[in-house]
């Protein structure tokens, strides 16, 4: 009877572990521009982690809020302690699925990421049209995408407004890894 | 029955192991890092004396400082504010830990300088460091010739010293404090009596009221005191007013300086018989 429980376990583990084909990057880069007449304002994060598990089609994100970098120093610090609170809100994440992804092996086209990304404690549904490249055993991920800093409860003091654009232009650039936890 | 129970139930782990959630993974391989705390303080003055925050590097700011009269002088002064003591002041980032600065007083004609640097760093993360230190040094020197002809100072007799260490920290973003070990040497006194060596404590907190506006406060504990004057210790309430480049500090003060071995050493108002100054800094970094 034992046997049977020790067979069961192993071929469940090893069920598992076939199903996994799990994509990770740990130094994804991510740049966002606010572009006024006065000012324009760029900030860059080389440190986003992100994962893709191809079999069930699913992307996640994590990003550490202090981890953009600024140009001016007061700049970054404004930015984590009067917009994006980061000592409340320390990270912003997406959640989501690749939508009509077929197989890892097929990959290299456009595809749309639909999901919820969260920002300042604020979540909303996106759709981002996304490239994937394959490349040898990684897959490259980009592409562009708007946000309204209204939209996550940002919110730009009078005196700065026309310093600071209402929507904010991020890129993003992830060269995922095969993983294996 | 009891196996197949067990079977679900293994069946059931191995699922939910399986389900894991993508942010949960992202969660475990996020590295630790050490993160710097920022913002302790929002100026590079608590109020009247210098916060453990310096400007970064290659940043120039320039200073506004007003101290006017005791409000109590009543409505003939204008409440204090016929009478006004300014200071000027360029402050530069050499670096992120190191701050020069240079400044000048209307009151008593004095120029100051002072360097700052940040020793320690407040972290959180796995190497966390509970409190920051820096360093504060500055040279003062006071040009007026209030002075009869005959008892002319030489220019070494119209220096003041300053050493100070700043130890401060932000317990949560709402709230900082400072500990500022306080040492004056004047190379010229009033009297004999007067000490050239003058040693104090200051406290300086920070409560945020909200995303721009902070409450802080700052008092200094003399240990020895001038005998020629009646010298109190000093005491400064007021807000910091934070927009964009720029923080704006209302101070309500006890004393009419805004340098260290002034205002420490020299105060000799009541605060709380009405003898208080009001005054504004104002600073612009470029």
């Amino acid at each position: 009877m034992k046997s049977t429980y020790l067979l069961l376990i192993c071929f469940l583990l090893s069920y598992n572990m076939q199903s996994q084909e799990q994509y990770l990057t740990k130094n994804g880069a991510i740049t966002f521009f606010s572009s006024t007449i006065i000012e324009d304002i760029k900030a860059e994060n080389n440190q986003v982690l992100s994962i893709i598990d191809a079999s069930k089609s699913k992307m996640a994100i994590s990003i550490l809020i202090k981890s953009f970098l600024f140009k001016k120093a007061l700049m970054q610090e404004h930015f984590n302690e009067n917009y994006l609170e980061s000592d409340k809100f320390p990270k912003a994440t997406f959640k989501g699925d690749i939508l009509n992804f077929n197989n890892v092996s097929s990959l290299d086209a456009k595809y749309d990421v639909q999901g919820i990304i969260t920002i300042h404690g604020v979540s909303k549904e996106i759709v981002v049209p996304t490239i994937f490249k394959r490349n040898g055993d990684t897959i490259l991920v980009k592409g562009e995408f708007d946000l309204l800093l209204e939209d996550f409860d940002i919110k730009i003091p009078r005196l700065v407004l026309k310093k600071i654009a209402k929507e904010i232009n991020v890129t993003f650039e992830f060269n995922h890894k095969p993983y294996n936890r | 029955m009891k196996k197949i129970i067990c079977t679900l139930f293994i069946f059931g782990l191995s699922l939910q192991y399986s389900a894991q959630d993508l942010l949960a993974i992202l969660d475990k391989e996020t590295p630790q890092v050490d993160q710097i705390v920022t913002a302790t303080f929002k100026g590079t003055r608590i109020l009247n004396g210098h916060s453990i925050e310096n400007r970064k590097d290659k940043e120039l700011e320039f200073l506004i400082s007003h101290r006017f009269g005791r409000v109590n002088l009543g409505f003939d002064e204008l409440f204090g504010l016929d009478q006004s003591n300014i200071r000027f002041a360029l402050e530069y980032g050499l670096n992120d830990d190191l701050t020069i600065g240079l400044g000048r007083s209307s009151f008593e004609k004095t120029y100051d300088s002072f360097l700052k640097y940040s020793v320690l760093k407040q972290k959180k993360g796995a190497n966390s460091f509970p409190f920051a230190v820096s360093l504060f040094g500055s040279i003062a020197l006071k040009t007026i010739k209030d002075f009869d002809p005959s008892d002319k100072r030489t220019f070494a007799e119209s220096l003041f010293y300053v050493g100070q260490v700043l130890i401060a920290r932000k317990v949560s973003s709402s709230f900082s404090f400072q500990l500022t070990p306080t040492y004056v040497h004047r190379n010229t006194v009033r009297i004999n009596e007067d000490p050239h060596d003058i040693f104090a404590l200051g406290l300086g907190t920070r409560i945020k009221l909200n995303k721009r506006v902070s409450f802080n406060s700052e008092y200094f504990l003399n240990f020895n005191e001038s005998k020629s004057i009646n010298a109190r210790n000093s005491l400064a309430l007021g807000v910091d007013i934070e927009t964009g480049g720029h923080v704006f500090q209302l101070i309500l003060s006890n004393a009419i300086t805004m340098i260290e071995k002034s205002f420490i050493t020299e105060s000799t108002d009541n605060f709380f018989e009405g003898d208080i100054h009001f005054g504004f800094n104002i600073s612009r970094t470029f």
